[in-house]
């Protein structure tokens, strides 16, 4: 009896705050962002770039996206839910382009219009791209390894993983750069820590130990740069030259502090922005431009708190 | 109140049947699905629920795998690796060595059968705890799949007929009103298959004797080893239909995928009613658990409620499907 009644009570409550959202939601444009990720702080910058474009635009913004970068059919399945709502427009950042296609061309059918961020899709139905340009990102990071270690020496590369789209790219930016122009640099290894700080740390230290005489080493996104920081610490190799990827608090403090030397940001807040503020032209049927590129820098102690640079980094 | 009641009645029969704990659950459906449909208008379109339906599929056909081990009283980790490792498999057949799709199908639920039989061996012959068996298998079959792919997903461009596995529709061309993905047909199919099979055949009849009381079957001269190794190949088989499921809706292996998965799994089966103590459970009440997981999940999307707070529900609800199944037991006995 009392479970029955526990349930009822839930339901009505339930039923009249779902109403009231519904009818808060009603007279306002809605776009649902779906994202690669969700708990990383990168995506939570992402996040808070749409939000400020909501925000500023008077639209509803919400954002999702699943546990891991390889659970591709949750994705479909969160996008697929996000089509059900019939919103103004959508924000979609691939995990497998492919494995899209079928409800991006749905999306097309209906007439709602996508908006690629993060990554692009390999498909003309997104209305626009808002993105980073990983390789030349990570060639820049490259060019950066090799003026702090005086162009000659070993150096490792810590990557997310050898699957997705970013991770490919900023391995072969860092590595083709290398190879083009710096013929003294030896890659002695590249390793994958799935972002995991972790397991980041111990590839990065095994990778120590096996040579060294290595002089620097890139970690290709947060997790990674966070993990070859902490095996540069565990390790006492006060020496070592880190370049790292993003931002976040750790990050920020250990460049301030000297411990890595300097790292590439992307502007997360502006890809959701620009997501957003070009989704919300897309639904009105205003022309958007087809590739947004939102940007990148390498920072470093001494730019660190420029204001076009605190602007993109995030903790 | 109760003992008012003649013994016979039909609601005391339900009791003693145990088919309680599935009407709970399912009336938890009926209620989810209720409250959904008044909260969102978007929530109950054909479109929806069958894209419901559609992410059901998988993890239905995984639970279907779990249920089978679990009712044994162990458990297999490795189900949702071994799903990715299929998939790959029948990447390397169709797109490496470009065979048709029959060998495919045959190589996937050939392979996953396969690795259930090394786990079962693992367990039944080398007296490994399940638990460590199958959370070693999870691991080799995680590496082996990003081995095998060379890491990279595996396209089945070169196979036009295989999306068709899953996202094509059988009942669509008989009724067009009913666009039901071939996904979602298998999974009942299978499903009413293993029901079968546990309450008809002997498999069944040992697969529940074994988890009430294995050393009893075993003195009563049944070679419990050999059909503890049977029921994890059949898991394993199923797995391998669950690989291609996931690929063929995804038109790739993706080899990087189907950690955790297993506890999705474990916990559509534990909704469902089945006892990880073994020796009892249903496959009805574990589809009834994988629907209210993404009943839930996708309920929760539709009503725009924040990501992290759709975590903290699916939570609560799996506490409280035990709990209410312990209630109810307590009661009972």
């Amino acid at each position: 009896m009392l479970n029955r009644r526990t349930l009822m009570g839930a339901l009505a409550a339930g039923t009249l705050l779902a109403s009231s959202t519904l009818a808060f939601a009603q007279d306002k444009i809605y776009i649902p962002m779906i994202s690669k990720g969700f708990q990383h702080q990168f995506w939570q910058a992402v996040k808070a770039g749409a939000d400020k474009a909501a925000a500023e635009l008077g639209v509803e913004v919400t954002f999702e996206g699943p546990d891991t970068e390889a659970q591709v059919d949750r994705q479909i399945d969160m996008l697929s839910a996000a089509l059900a709502k019939k919103p103004a427009a959508i924000g979609f950042a691939a995990l497998d382009s492919q494995a899209a296609i079928p409800l991006l061309k749905q999306a097309q059918e209906a007439g709602i219009p996508v908006i690629a961020f993060d990554s692009g899709v390999d498909s003309d139905i997104p209305a626009a791209t808002a993105s980073t340009d990983n390789l030349a990102a990570a060639a820049l990071a490259a060019d950066k390894m090799a003026e702090l270690i005086g162009g000659a020496g070993k150096v490792a590369l810590v990557v997310h993983d050898q699957t997705s789209r970013t991770g490919i790219d900023r391995r072969d930016g860092f590595v083709n750069q290398i190879a083009a122009k710096y013929p003294d640099i030896e890659i002695v290894d590249i390793q994958y820590g799935a972002g995991d700080q972790l397991q980041s740390t111990e590839i990065a230290k095994a990778i120590l130990t096996a040579h060294p005489d290595l002089k620097g080493m890139f970690g290709a996104n947060e997790g990674s740069a966070i993990g070859v920081l902490n095996a540069k610490k565990e390790s006492g190799r006060s020496d070592l030259i880190v370049i790292g990827y993003d931002s976040g608090a750790a990050q920020k403090a250990a460049i301030i502090e000297g411990s890595m030397n300097g790292a590439i940001t992307q502007n997360p807040v502006g890809i959701g922005y620009e997501t957003v503020k070009a989704a919300v032209a897309a639904s009105k049927g205003e022309a958007v431009e087809k590739n947004i590129d939102t940007g990148f820098f390498y920072y470093d102690k001494t730019n660190i708190d420029a204001p076009e640079i605190a602007a993109v980094l995030y903790d | 109140m109760t003992a008012t009641v003649p013994a016979a009645s039909p609601l005391n029969r339900l009791k003693a049947s145990g088919a309680q704990q599935k009407l709970l659950a399912f009336a938890s459906l009926i209620v989810l699905l209720i409250f959904f449909s008044i909260a969102s208008e978007n929530f109950l379109q054909t479109s929806n629920i069958i894209a419901i339906l559609q992410a059901t599929s998988v993890n239905g056909v995984l639970a279907i795998a779990a249920t089978l081990v679990i009712i044994t009283g162990g458990i297999d980790l490795s189900v949702g690796t071994l799903m990715t490792f299929t998939a790959v498999v029948s990447g390397v057949v169709l797109t490496f060595w470009g065979m048709a799709l029959p060998f495919g199908i045959l190589a996937a639920i050939g392979m996953g059968a396969f690795c259930g039989l090394i786990s079962g061996t693992l367990i039944a012959r080398m007296k490994i705890p399940p638990f460590i068996a199958t959370l070693g298998m999870m691991l080799i079959l995680k590496g082996l799949s990003l081995v095998i792919s060379g890491t990279k997903p595996i396209y089945f461009n070169d196979t036009p007929s295989y999306p068709e596995l899953s996202t094509g529709s059988l009942v669509g061309k008989l009724i067009p009103a009913l666009p039901l993905p071939n996904g979602v047909l298998i999974l009942f199919l299978l499903a009413l298959f293993i029901s079968w099979v546990l309450n008809r055949t002997v498999l069944g009849r040992y697969t529940f004797a074994l988890g009430s009381n294995e050393e009893a079957v075993r003195l009563s001269g049944v070679n419990t080893d050999g059909w503890k190794i049977a029921i994890y190949a059949l898991a394993g088989g199923i797995c391998g239909i669950a690989g291609l499921l996931i690929s063929s809706r995804l038109n790739s292996a993706q080899p990087a995928l189907g950690l955790g998965y297993e506890l999705d799994a474990i916990a559509a089966v534990v909704i469902g009613g089945t006892s990880l103590a073994g020796g009892r459970g249903s496959i009805l009440g574990t589809i009834i658990g994988a629907l209210i997981m993404s009943v839930l999940l996708n309920g929760l999307r539709i009503l725009s409620v924040a990501q992290e707070w759709q975590t903290v529900v699916t939570g609560l609800i799996i506490i409280a499907a035990v709990y209410a199944d312990m209630l109810r037991r307590r009661r009972a006995g």
